[in-house]
């Protein structure tokens, strides 16, 4: 009786495995970074198709390099985005985003929202008053368009060899 | 039994998910029982989550109040042409690097301050001082400087100033069970956590410098991502020899936190062609000069 209960389990177990293998293939991945852009080629210089925002699950379809042509869970598009982008760990997920296409359970989505956050720099700011936090707000909006960096590179008889990596 | 052989057989970022199915199919069966199913979930959850790192989200915040703290000791430069440059020139180089996507992008920054110095925080803001601006005498030599500084934001090197206990008792007040909503406590709690991450960093980073072979890694990968963009590799170790002419020894800046130029460039040598090859063309000597030339 105990040889054929340790058979089953032995078959549910192998069964859940080649499952999850089967699962990997599809590689749903999470966007990492809080404002991103699909392209429509792989590079940072193509054509946005869509953005995507931190949390948000992803389906990956294609490879290129250190590149991923990805399809947002949702629907809302898909294109290409470099893969420092995206994580595989789930636990990234944000409280109130979308988590369409990922399954996470009510802890992880709790534990996302918490940590070193805005609410604990506040809060860590109450008993350090002698931090300018001014000028790192205000570097923060220096913003730099593709546009920009491609005369940059044209301009300066620069060459774009490689992106993030390979090519 | 089944739970050893499966954690081997899938590693062990699948051990949370084995182990829930394999306790459930265990409580099924009449195995093991439903009590002690319950106690193996929540002890693998916990070393599961203990093993997990800072997410990017926690990284730029951490950044965000490490720079603050550089900015206690420098001031900054309130010059927009010069920011400007530096920013495009910056960005340009970090998209390229082997980490171009962080949580809120790279930022930089010139410091208003003679010390040859320059800062890297977690959440990709960058310093860099007019002291170390005037090292360089073209754009390749300050691609070298800004290239040098991303590579520790990619290496993850502030990150790793963190001490272990430390790591271990901010992420034992994320993870705490049960903590769905946190209260004035776990902020304040948190808030400690955090003020100590904060304390290593810039310990590291501002006084006492990082690992040695650290700065040698980041140089590698200021070679790596200049050769990229087809900027002259041979510029960081030029930048390096005025460095090593203009360096007061005893200082609190890089003559106290990095390897000597002479060593870095030793330690280039054999890594860089000569500089024949690849000369700076005008128009990006000229571009430099326009933009930084006020500041050397």
């Amino acid at each position: 009786m105990f040889r054929h209960r340790f058979l089953i389990i032995c078959l549910v177990l192998l069964g859940v495995f080649l499952l999850n293998t089967v699962a990997d293939a599809q590689k749903s991945m999470t966007v990492q970074v809080q404002e991103g852009q699909l392209r429509a080629t792989p590079s940072h210089f193509g054509k946005i198709t869509a953005k995507i925002f931190y949390g948000d699950g992803v389906t990956v379809l294609e490879e290129k390099g250190d590149w991923k042509r990805v399809s947002v869970a949702d629907g809302k598009g898909q294109g290409w985005l470099h893969g420092s982008a995206l994580t595989s760990k789930r636990t990234i997920l944000k409280a109130g985003r979308s988590q369409a296409g990922t399954s996470v359970s009510q802890d992880e989505i709790a534990l996302a929202g918490k940590g070193f956050s805005e609410e604990v720099e506040k809060e860590y700011r109450k008993s350090n008053a002698n931090l300018d936090y001014a000028w790192i707000n205000r570097m923060e909006t220096i913003r730099i368009s593709p546009r920009q960096m491609e005369n940059f590179i044209e301009d300066g008889r620069l060459v774009l060899r490689g992106e993030g990596g390979r090519p | 039994m089944i739970l050893m052989m499966l954690a081997v057989m899938i590693g062990c970022a699948a051990m949370e998910q084995a182990t829930t199915v394999a306790t459930v199919v265990g409580e099924a069966t009449g195995t093991i029982s439903r009590q002690q199913g319950e106690s193996i979930r929540r002890s693998t959850k916990a070393v599961a989550k203990s093993l997990e790192d800072f997410t990017p989200e926690q990284e730029y915040y951490i950044g965000r109040t490490v720079g603050a703290v550089v900015l206690t000791k420098y001031r900054p430069l309130n010059d927009d042409r010069a920011n400007t440059y530096l920013n495009t020139m910056g960005q340009t180089l970090a998209r390229v690097s082997d980490m171009p996507e962080l949580f809120a992008g790279y930022h930089f920054l010139v410091l208003d301050s003679d010390d040859i110095n320059a800062f890297a925080t977690p959440g990709g803001h960058v310093f860099i001082t007019r002291g170390l601006i005037r090292c360089c005498r073209t754009e390749d030599e300050l691609a070298a400087v800004v290239a040098h500084e991303i590579g520790h934001i990619q290496l993850k090197h502030g990150m790793s100033a963190i001490k272990k206990a430390r790591r271990t008792e901010a992420l034992s007040v994320l993870v705490r069970e049960g903590a769905k909503s946190f209260g004035t406590n776990e902020i304040a709690q948190l808030s400690d956590a955090f003020g100590g991450v904060i304390t290593d960093i810039t310990n590291t980073m501002i006084n006492n410098g990082y690992s040695r072979s650290y700065e040698y890694q980041a140089d590698a990968a200021a070679l790596s991502i200049m050769k990229r963009l087809n900027y002259n590799p041979h510029a960081l170790i030029d930048m390096l020899g005025v460095m090593a002419k203009q360096i007061k020894p005893g200082g609190t800046d890089f003559a106290k936190t990095h390897p000597s130029p002479q060593k870095r460039i030793a330690a280039l040598k054999n890594n860089v062609q000569s500089a024949g090859e690849t000369e700076t063309p005008d128009v990006r000597k000229s571009r430099f000069t326009k933009a930084m030339g006020h500041l050397l």
